[in-house]
């Protein structure tokens, strides 16, 4: 399996990996994936009080494109509102990292995990 | 004196330059490994896919892989016949036993086997070709040039018949590689839809050849495994080997080489006619490096014994089977006679023969059909 | 330090052993004739050369050379058993196959091919170790059970079977018995004048020779039949057509004959180095060896690391070139189908690795493989959600994961 450099670079560099805590009120948890599906991408957000994303953290089980197409969105959510997070798509992503086809599933599951990061805000928040 | 070496139909010696190529994959990784060794291992098999397919004018995916013309000339017929509903198959009557056999085989899955004859020099006889289609026919499979006799067979025209009663035409051109121009994507206009093709038989290693086809064509696997070459030929590609047959591909000269032989065989069967020989398919078109000749009376194994003991190494008959001495075959289909056919010889010569080693070889031979008729002198 | 990427995938392919190449290269140079040739020394030259490693081949295995017929590797082998012997057999004794989940590809992707011909097939589940029950396996014989294949060694986990007591039940059922030993050459012995085994498959690539060569060992007391597969000239008694490749049937001749000499002290320095690489490994927290550690050969180590997954495992150890999974279908990403057999989860077998030791694998080079392992298991850890949970004392069994 060749790999672009840039998906190869966030495999090697992973940026932003860690968690937050999940039981803050200013903090949304997306899970998605599945282990037995070869993949678990955990992405979590933390909005201050103006509506921004000051931090993004994840973990990934899965392939080297799992890993970076996570990595990567955690650059991207960060200074954006939860209106302009919710605008980026699977295929920016693919874009970005020059995902072959069969690869295609792993920015899905990274936009399908920002999704669920930011109901999971918005239901505390609502709550 | 070294052995002068005239059978290349049968097996042609590796060009230096291809064992070069070969060295390095003689020791390569499992091309279906995904490490880097397997890589490097894809990525000469890829390389020689292209070799083969641009001296064929076909495309890297109308390739199989396989471990031979034999194997080669089995996935071509079993493989489409697979997916086909049982009806004639169609075969000329000197096929090469790869293709002969396999024809026979198939009886077995429901094919009724037609046979049609080819005239006294050795070529398909059009009309009747073209009579044996109005019964219902889904395979049709005649060689481009004979193994024995190097006639060259009018493919083009038969393909066209074919296509008219909607039946997949298949061509063994394992004798006509490097020998004579080959261009699938034009025989396929013609309606020819696979080919088989063997290295050996242009200074490649022993252990490779290629079925070229159709990709509109529903080709079946034969044998089963693995996966590889995209499902139609399962079992670890024989890497080293389809590096040299890509190499021996990339390195042909077959006009320069064909004028090269030509030269050589002509003066090599005005010898042979002045000494009494009959040469076989002469008046047909035939490959330019082969001839195949008998002397009335003259037994063809002594007279192939006595001139290997010359130091010439030529062929009685098909180098293809068993210790079997019935008389070939394809003579026999020629309608040459039992006793003469018995005694056939085969010449086949490549770039690397000489003047000087025909020369040799005609006095080698006038030398030992002499001293044969001494002896029968003596015992009659 | 060693030199990378250490190769540890010999159950994949082995390197030609350089004896080996050097008996093949006169026969690619100056011997280069057809051994069908029956008319000048060229040929004749050849076909000495092909007999001599008939017998060579025939001796590691205990066999008449008689009853060696060379074909193009292993996968033709299998194909050419089970479809010939089926195939030939089913009129008179009938048209049930028996054959184990955990063969190889070119074991069941044929005995495939013949259900749907119209056979039936019955695909025995092994144990958790990866052994065949043998009582299971007499439970699944019938009256009209024509053939039975089961492998000698596995390709993936290097699991032995025991090949003796399923022939004995073969035997008494009229049952052919076929067994893939393209993994076992050179790694256990084998003897095939006591083995009650019918059709038996060998590989030269992977005991240090080349590739495009394999054999077939077809039993001649009592005699068993076979229908080719490959039509055409009637070479090696009508069962496989084509022309023989000489200058690899050398090799293999060659490589056996080497397997044969040195196979005891090799075998004994193997396990050492395996026995270190278990030792080392399993100082890693959550790995688990995949299939029966007594009952396997000295070169292969299977390890599942919980929690990781395989891909980016396999690109984090990428100087090590090792498997996961079978070489032949590594290239999907569906977890081994061994692994799963043996009732391994979907995760422990999508991050398992098949270490396989060899010939020129050195101490060193198991040293540094363990301390790849190690720093990049952590790594890889760190990364992942599932190893955060567990170590949270979350049982991932019980999570509800969303659809995907």
């Amino acid at each position: 399996m060749a790999y672009s450099d840039k998906v190869l670079d966030h495999y090697e560099n992973p940026r932003n990996v860690g968690a937050l805590d999940k039981n803050d009120d200013h903090v949304g948890t997306g899970m998605v994936g599945a282990p037995a599906c070869g993949d678990v991408m955990k992405l979590q957000i933390r909005v201050n009080d103006d509506g921004i994303i000051e931090d993004a953290k994840f973990k990934t089980y899965g392939c080297g494109s799992a890993i970076a197409s996570s990595s990567l969105v955690t650059e991207w959510l960060k200074g954006k509102n939860l209106d302009q997070a919710m605008t980026i798509k699977n295929s920016d992503i693919a874009e970005e990292l020059a995902l072959p086809p069969v690869k295609i599933h792993c920015s899905v599951l990274a936009e399908d995990a920002i999704k669920a990061a930011i109901a999971d805000l918005k239901q505390k928040q609502a709550a | 004196m070294d052995a002068v070496y005239f059978d290349h139909n049968a097996s042609s010696p590796l060009d230096e330059r291809v064992l070069a190529a070969m060295m390095p994959y003689l020791a390569s990784g499992n091309a279906s490994s995904r490490h880097s060794f397997g890589r490097k291992a894809r990525e000469a098999v890829d390389t020689a896919r292209q070799q083969v397919a641009e001296s064929l004018g076909a495309h890297p995916t109308q390739l199989v892989f396989t471990s031979g013309g034999t194997e080669s000339d089995n996935l071509g017929l079993l493989g489409i016949g697979a997916n086909l509903k049982p009806s004639q198959i169609l075969v000329s009557a000197v096929e090469h036993p790869a293709v002969m056999r396999t024809a026979e085989a198939m009886r077995r899955q429901g094919w009724a086997l037609r046979k049609v004859g080819v005239g006294a020099e050795g070529l398909v006889r059009i009309d009747d070709f073209f009579a044996a289609l109005e019964v219902p026919t889904g395979l049709v499979s005649v060689m481009m040039a004979n193994n024995e006799t190097g006639v060259v067979q009018d493919i083009a025209t038969m393909a066209e018949l074919a296509k008219q009663r909607k039946a997949v035409f298949h061509t063994d051109a394992v004798q006509g590689l490097g020998k004579m121009p080959i261009n699938f994507a034009e025989l396929n206009r013609h309606g020819v839809g696979a080919l088989s093709v063997s290295a050996h038989k242009i200074g490649g290693p022993q252990g490779a050849g290629a079925l070229v086809f159709d990709k509109k064509l529903d080709l079946r696997a034969i044998q089963f495994g693995g996966g590889q070459e995209k499902g139609l030929r399962g079992g670890s590609e024989n890497v080293a080997a389809i590096v040299g047959f890509g190499a021996a591909c990339s390195i042909l000269k077959v006009q320069q080489s064909a004028q090269h032989t030509h030269q050589l065989r002509e003066v090599l069967e005005q010898g042979i006619t002045e000494l009494g020989g009959v040469i076989f398919g002469a008046s047909a078109k035939r490959l330019s490096n082969t001839s195949f000749f008998a002397f009335p009376d003259v037994d063809g194994e002594t007279l192939v014994v006595a001139l290997d003991r010359a130091g010439f190494a030529v062929a009685s008959g098909s180098a293809c089977s068993s210790d079997s001495t019935d008389p070939s075959p394809v003579l026999l289909a020629m309608g040459v006679m039992p006793e003469l056919a018995q005694g056939a010889v085969r010449v086949s010569l490549n770039h690397s023969n000489t003047m000087q080693e025909v020369q040799d070889f005609l006095k080698a031979l006038n030398h030992a059909l002499k001293k044969m008729q001494q002896l029968a002198a003596i015992a009659a | 330090m060693s030199k990378t990427p250490i190769y540890l995938d010999y159950s994949a392919t082995t390197p030609v052993d350089k004896r080996v190449a050097e008996a093949m290269i006169p026969y690619l140079t100056e011997k280069f004739g057809n051994p069908a040739s029956r008319s000048h020394s060229f040929g004749w030259e050849a076909d000495d050369a092909v007999e001599n490693a008939r017998e060579q081949v025939a001796a590691l295995v205990n066999a008449d050379s008689k009853e060696i017929v060379w074909t193009s590797g292993a996968t033709e082998s299998n194909n050419l058993a089970i479809k010939g012997a089926a195939n030939f057999y089913a009129a008179s004794k009938g048209k049930h196959i028996i054959t184990v989940m955990t063969e190889h590809k070119a074991v069941i992707d044929p005995v495939r091919e013949l259900e749907r011909q119209g056979f039936e097939a019955t695909f025995l589940e092994p144990e958790p170790n990866g052994l065949v029950d043998i009582a299971k396996f007499k439970a699944a014989l019938r009256p009209d059970t024509v053939l039975a294949s089961v492998m000698l060694v596995n390709n993936e986990i290097g699991v032995i079977q025991d090949i003796e007591a399923i022939g004995n039940l073969c035997r008494a059922n009229g049952t052919i018995f076929h067994v893939d030993a393209a993994q076992a050459t050179g790694k256990v012995e084998i003897n095939l004048e006591k083995l009650p085994v019918d059709l038996m498959s060998f590989s030269a690539h992977k005991t240090y020779g080349p590739k495009g060569i394999g054999a077939l060992y077809v039993r001649r007391k009592p005699r068993v039949r076979l229908e080719a597969q490959m039509h055409g000239g009637g070479h090696e008694r009508g069962f496989r057509s084509g022309t023989l490749p000489t200058h690899q049937i050398v090799g293999m001749g060659e490589a056996f004959r080497i397997a044969k000499d040195e196979m005891a002290l090799e075998n004994a320095r193997i396990r050492r180095l395996r026995d270190k690489l278990l030792a080392g490994l399993s100082e890693i927290e959550e790995v688990y060896v995949n299939g029966d550690l007594k009952q396997r050969v000295p070169h292969n180590l299977n390890i599942s690391f919980n929690y990781v997954e395989g891909e980016s495992l396999i690109m984090a150890v990428k100087d090590i070139a090792v498997s996961s999974g079978s070489a032949c279908t590594s290239a999907s990403l569906e977890p081994s189908y061994v692994l799963r057999a043996l009732g391994r989860s979907d995760e422990l077998a999508h991050s398992s690795i098949r270490f396989s030791i060899g010939r020129y694998t050195t101490e060193e080079d198991v040293d540094y493989t363990i301390d790849l392992l190690k720093t990049k298991i952590e790594k890889l850890r760190e990364l992942s959600p599932l190893w955060e949970m567990f170590q949270e004392g979350i049982d991932i069994s019980k999570v509800e994961w969303a659809a995907h």
